[in-house]
C-alpha cells in the first residue's frame, strides 16, 4: 500500500517536472521566437532587447536559468504580470477563487444527476429508459460547450429574457449571472459521467451476487440499494475525479464567452496577451489541479476496490 | 522479405478488409440511431464537395450588412440566414466553412492515427522497455488538460491549419495508442500470430497485416467519436480566437467574430453553432449505431 502511494506521488512529481521543463522550452527559450520581442514588441531596438535580457538574466545558461525559475516557483515567487502591472499572486487568487464557485456549482448538480441517469438506465440494459438517456446523453455531449453557450443566450437572454446575457459580476457577487454558466458545464459533462455510470452498473446488475440476491426473493428495491449501487459507484468515482481535467478546458470556453472573472478567462487572457509570467503560472497551475486530481483518483480507487489493493 | 511471401500471406488483405467494412456499413439499417448518424454526416459531405454549386453568395464578398434572415438582396437572391456584421451571407460562409471543418478534421484525425497506431504496435507487441517509455509519455500527455496544452503551443508557434493539426496529433495520439496497445495485448498471443512468427515473417508485417486487420472493429468505433471530438477542437479554437486565419469561414472563427452582437442578432451566431453541433452529432450518433452492431455479432 505504502509502495503503491509512493509510487504515485512519485509518478505525480515525475509529470510535473516534465510539465516544467516543456513549458520553460516554450516560453523561456528562443525555441519558439525571441522572449525578449515578445515582451517588449517587435518594434524595440536591438540594444533595448540585449538590455532587457541582461536585466533578466537571460543571458545565462539555460540549466541555471531553468533551476532558478523553478525555484522561484516552489517558493512562490510567480513573478509579475505585465498586463496588470502587479505580482501575478495577487492577480491569480481571486480568479481561481472564482472559478472554485463555478467549479463547485458544476459539480453540485452534476453528479447527482449524472448518477441518477446512470443508474436508472444501468438498471435494465437495453430497455426503453435506457435507450432515451444514452441517445439524450450523445445529444447533450455533441453540442460544444460555445454553441450550447449560444443557444443557452438565445433562449434565456434573447428570447425570455429571464437571465443576464454576461457574467462578469461588475457590480457584485450576484448568483443570477452563475446561472448560465453552470449550465453549460453541466449539460456538457453530465453525459460522459452518466455513460460511465450506466457501464458499471450494467456490469454489476450480470453479476452473480445480484443473481442470488433476486433468487433469494430480495425485493427489486432492495436489491438495487443495497447490493448493486455499492459496487456501481466505484468507477464512476474515478470518471469524476479525472472530469476536473475536462472541467478546466471548459470552463475556458464559458468563462471567455460570458465575460466571467475567472482562471480559465485569464488563462486565455495570458496567452493572447503574451504575458508570460502569468501564463507560466496559469499553465502549472492547470497542470498541478489535474495532476493531482489523478492521484487522488487512482488512489481512491484503490481504497475503494479492495480487490486491487494488494495486487 | 520476398514478394513470394506476400502473395502467400494467408491472412485477411487490405481489399478483404475494406470490402467487409463497406459490408457492415451496410448493417446499419439495423440501428436506427446509426443511419441518422449516416445522413448527418453524408449530408455534410456532400455540402462541402458541393459547396460551390450550392453556396449562393461568395462567402467572403461584403454584400449587406446585419441582414435578417430572409431578407432579400439587391441582386434579387434572398439571404437565408441573414448577414454578419461585414455583410457576408451566413449560408454561403456555413457551406464553406464545412469544407474547411471536413479538410482539416480528417487530417488531423489520420496523423493522429498513424502516430498513435505505431506507437500501441509497439508498445504492444514488443514490450518491455519499449513498452514502459510509450506508456509513461502518454500518462504525462493524457494528465495535460488538453485545451491548456492547445492554447499554450498554438500561442508559442502561431496558428495555422497545420499547427492545428500538430497540436491535435500531439494530444491525441497517446490516447489512441492505449487502445491499441491493449488490443494488441489480447491479439499477440493467437495462433495466427504464432504461424507468422514461425514462417518468419517481419515484426511490422506481423503487426501490420497479421494483428492490426484483427484490431480494427473497436478502433474503428473509437475512430467516429474522435472525429467528432476534433472537430469540437476545432470548433472551439476558432470560437477562442486561435484557430485558422481569417478570412476564411471557419465555423469556430464565425461565432467568436459575431457574439458580441449575439443579443441584438442572434442569428449571427446561431447558424454556425447549429451546423457544428449537428455535423459532431452525427459522428457520435453513427459511432453509437457502429459499436450497437459490433457487440450483436
Amino acid at each position: 500500500m505504502i509502495l503503491l502511494l509512493s509510487k504515485r506521488i512519485g509518478f505525480m512529481i515525475f509529470t510535473m517536472i516534465i510539465v516544467s521543463m516543456i513549458l520553460f522550452l516554450l516560453l523561456e527559450t528562443g525555441l519558439t521566437g525571441d522572449p525578449a520581442t515578445r515582451v517588449l514588441g517587435n518594434f524595440a531596438s536591438d540594444e533595448q532587447k540585449e538590455l532587457w535580457r541582461d536585466q533578466h538574466g537571460y543571458n545565462q545558461p539555460v540549466v541555471i536559468r531553468y533551476t532558478q525559475w523553478l525555484g522561484n516557483f516552489a517558493t512562490g515567487e510567480l513573478g509579475t504580470s505585465i498586463r496588470y502591472k502587479s505580482p501575478v499572486k495577487d492577480v491569480l487568487l481571486p480568479r481561481l477563487w472564482n472559478t472554485a464557485i463555478l467549479g463547485f456549482w458544476t459539480f453540485a448538480i452534476m453528479i447527482p444527476l449524472s448518477l441518477t441517469l446512470g443508474v436508472l438506465s444501468g438498471m435494465k440494459e437495453g430497455s426503453l429508459l435506457d435507450r432515451t438517456i444514452s441517445v439524450f446523453g450523445i445529444l447533450t455531449t455533441s453540442v460544444p460547450e460555445f454553441a450550447s453557450a449560444v443557444f443557452f443566450s438565445a433562449l434565456f437572454v434573447f428570447g425570455l429574457k429571464w437571465l443576464p446575457g454576461t457574467s462578469s459580476m461588475s457590480s457584485g457577487f450576484d448568483f443570477k449571472q452563475l446561472i448560465l454558466p453552470t449550465m453549460v458545464l453541466v449539460v456538457y459533462d453530465f453525459g460522459y459521467v452518466a455513460r460511465m455510470t450506466r457501464a458499471s452498473m450494467a456490469e454489476v446488475m450480470t453479476s452473480q451476487y445480484i443473481r442470488s440476491a433476486v433468487l433469494k426473493g430480495l425485493p427489486y428495491r432492495q436489491v438495487i440499494i443495497r447490493h448493486a449501487l455499492r459496487n456501481a459507484l466505484i468507477a464512476p468515482f474515478t470518471v469524476i475525479m479525472l472530469q476536473i481535467n475536462w472541467l478546466l478546458s471548459g470552463v475556458i470556453v464559458v468563462e471567455f464567452f460570458f465575460a466571467y472573472k475567472g482562471f480559465g478567462a485569464l488563462l486565455l487572457e495570458a496567452s493572447l496577451n503574451n504575458d508570460i509570467a502569468l501564463l507560466e503560472a496559469c499553465a502549472m497551475v492547470a497542470v498541478v489541479v489535474a495532476v493531482t486530481s489523478q492521484t487522488l483518483a487512482d488512489i481512491g480507487y484503490t481504497f475503494l476496490n479492495p480487490r486491487i489493493r494488494f495486487s | 522479405m520476398t514478394t513470394k511471401s506476400i502473395t502467400e500471406m494467408p491472412s485477411v488483405s487490405y481489399g478483404a478488409t475494406i470490402w467487409r467494412l463497406i459490408k457492415s456499413f451496410g448493417l446499419l439499417r439495423e440501428s436506427w440511431v446509426g443511419m441518422i448518424g449516416a445522413f448527418l454526416v453524408l449530408f455534410w459531405v456532400f455540402v462541402a464537395i458541393f459547396a460551390p454549386l450550392i453556396a449562393p453568395f461568395d462567402p467572403n464578398a461584403a454584400i449587406q450588412p446585419f441582414a435578417t434572415p430572409g431578407v432579400v438582396s439587391a441582386s434579387g437572391k434572398t439571404f437565408w440566414m441573414g448577414t454578419d456584421h461585414m455583410g457576408r451571407d451566413i449560408l454561403s460562409r456555413i457551406i464553406w466553412g464545412s469544407q474547411t471543418v471536413l479538410f482539416y478534421a480528417p487530417i488531423a484525425t489520420v496523423c493522429a492515427y498513424a502516430v498513435g497506431i505505431s506507437m500501441g504496435l509497439m508498445a504492444g507487441y514488443r514490450g518491455g522497455l519499449v513498452d514502459d517509455i510509450l506508456s509513461r509519455i502518454a500518462d504525462i500527455v493524457l494528465s495535460f488538460p488538453v485545451l491548456v496544452l492547445y492554447i499554450i503551443v498554438i500561442a508559442t508557434i502561431g496558428s495555422s491549419g497545420f499547427n492545428i493539426v500538430i497540436a491535435i496529433t500531439f494530444a491525441s495520439s497517446p490516447g489512441i495508442m492505449r487502445i491499441v496497445r491493449g488490443l494488441v495485448l489480447d491479439l499477440r498471443n493467437r495462433d495466427y500470430v504464432a504461424s507468422a512468427q514461425t514462417r518468419g515473417e517481419s515484426d511490422w508485417r506481423i503487426m501490420l497485416f497479421e494483428i492490426l486487420p484483427n484490431a480494427r472493429g473497436p478502433l474503428i468505433v473509437d475512430a467516429c467519436l474522435r472525429l467528432g471530438y476534433v472537430i469540437i477542437t476545432i470548433g472551439v479554437l476558432g470560437f477562442l480566437g486561435l484557430g485558422l486565419p481569417p478570412p476564411d469561414p471557419d465555423w469556430g472563427g464565425m461565432v467568436n467574430e459575431t457574439r458580441q452582437m449575439a443579443m441584438v442578432f442572434p442569428h449571427m451566431t446561431l447558424f454556425p453553432c447549429i451546423a457544428i453541433s449537428s455535423l459532431i452529432l452525427g459522428f457520435n450518433l453513427l459511432a453509437d449505431g457502429l459499436r450497437e452492431i459490433s457487440l450483436r455479432d
